[in-house]
């Protein structure tokens, strides 16, 4: 199979005006993944599924991902003036990431027998509305699983056929998975709390009398 | 009648039971269950009904698969927020007198996902629980073991007085209110009149 390069080339020669970027994955897996942008989404991955060289024909997986809000800090050597001497120095730089939720595909090719390509959709932010394209026109296999990544996530994907809860129940407000989700608070009764269990079980021990 | 005057009758071929006596062990002896199970808790369930574990020795091999005919709800599994008023329905469509065995540590405590947002945290949180079983998921023997307990307890229970059996006195309910499904929880989160918290004292 082409390297990831390659197909970002094609696809970009392909679709005109789609942004895509390949993310680099460090791990020793090395599973690098092709970032796509939420208006070409659909005609990307329509390109990756109908290409005669890349055939990939079957969605093995489709799962979200969130990141908060974060502050990320980077090693930078800069060059300074102690005690009148140039000298490189090395600095923490921080910098500010907005939060956003993401979609990754993992397609594969049952009749080349190839893959995984790994596909990413990126929303803008955290907030309503957070939407990407859905794929499920492409693959009926991420129906589902489309589903399940809107009731825990909360993305919302334009174009699927049946946009609804599949784990929780339709009333249910909040997505579980989001990491800045707290679960109800039913810790009234632990026997032999522990850690994060024990911290919120104090609060419903009964007052201790505080002797003079 | 002291036992020592009922055992020199019974070797002369008279039998003298109490009533009692003899309504408890017609029941003991024929629980039949609902075939209801949730998750894998439930395959050891079905594994102590077949042929190797056998709990037709005990008058228990019929599984009803409707609530309307069975005696006991085997709550074999996890019991999740999405099931649970399911679980409550079930038990309050079956018919007095009727028992709970809650199998494995998912079914008295939400087990390994107790701290998760989907799992209830026991199902004694919603319906009267007779015996609970622990383990994850409990071993055919221990199925056997808490059915053994029920019977007992079946034996035990009185037919008048004021502690009598629940089925009998009819100021105790019999049915049990439902959980509604609300935005972040299940609405109520614990019926308090069959379970409150231990107190915790530390």
């Amino acid at each position: 199979m082409e390297t990831l390069e390659q197909i970002k080339a094609r696809a970009e020669a392909t679709v005109p005006g789609a942004q895509l970027s390949v993310v680099k994955n460090d791990s020793p897996c090395a599973q690098h993944s092709l970032l796509v942008d939420v208006e070409h989404a659909y005609v990307v991955a329509q390109f990756l599924r109908d290409d005669p060289q890349l055939r990939l024909d079957y969605c093995s997986n489709v799962t979200g991902v969130d990141f908060l809000d974060a502050e990320l800090s980077e090693k930078v050597k800069v060059k300074k003036v102690v005690d009148g001497v140039e000298k490189e120095v090395e600095e923490v730089k921080k910098t500010k990431r907005a939060g956003y939720l993401e979609v990754v595909y993992h397609l594969y090719s049952m009749s080349l027998k190839h893959g995984p390509v790994i596909l990413r959709q990126r929303t803008p932010g955290r907030a309503d509305p957070v939407k990407v394209a859905s794929l499920t026109p492409l693959w009926r296999s991420a129906e589902f699983q489309e589903r399940e990544v809107f009731d825990l996530y909360g993305v919302l994907f334009d174009g699927h056929p049946d946009l609804r809860r599949i784990l929780m129940w339709d009333g249910f407000k909040d997505y579980p998975m989001r990491k800045d989700y707290r679960e109800p608070d039913d810790y009234e009764y632990e026997p032999t709390p522990h850690d994060e269990v024990l911290e919120k079980a104090k609060a419903h021990l009964p007052k201790q009398e505080v002797k003079a | 009648m002291d036992d020592g005057l009922r055992n020199e009758l019974s070797k002369q071929g008279v039998v003298v039971v109490k009533l009692e006596e003899l309504y408890n062990w017609g029941r003991k002896n024929s629980v039949w269950p609902l075939s209801f199970g949730l998750a894998c808790c439930a395959i050891e369930m079905m594994a102590a009904s077949m042929a190797r574990y056998d709990l037709s020795r005990f008058g228990a091999e019929v599984f009803r698969p409707s609530p309307r005919q069975a005696d006991l709800m085997i709550v074999a599994g996890t019991v999740t927020k999405k099931m649970a008023p399911q679980v409550v329905r079930l038990y309050n469509q079956m018919p007095e007198p009727k028992y709970v065995i809650a199998m494995g540590a998912c079914a008295i405590s939400g087990g390994p996902f107790k701290q998760g947002y989907n799992v209830l945290k026991g199902i004694d949180r919603y319906i009267p629980v007779d015996v609970h079983i622990p383990g994850c998921p409990p071993r055919p023997e221990a199925l056997i073991h808490a059915f053994m307990t029920l019977q007992r307890k079946i034996d035990a229970q009185k037919l008048t007085g004021p502690d009598r059996a629940r089925h009998l006195n009819a100021e105790l309910p019999s049915e049990f209110p439902v959980p509604l499904f609300g935005e972040h929880d299940l609405v109520p989160t614990k019926n308090p009149n069959v379970w409150e918290p231990a107190v915790v004292v530390r």
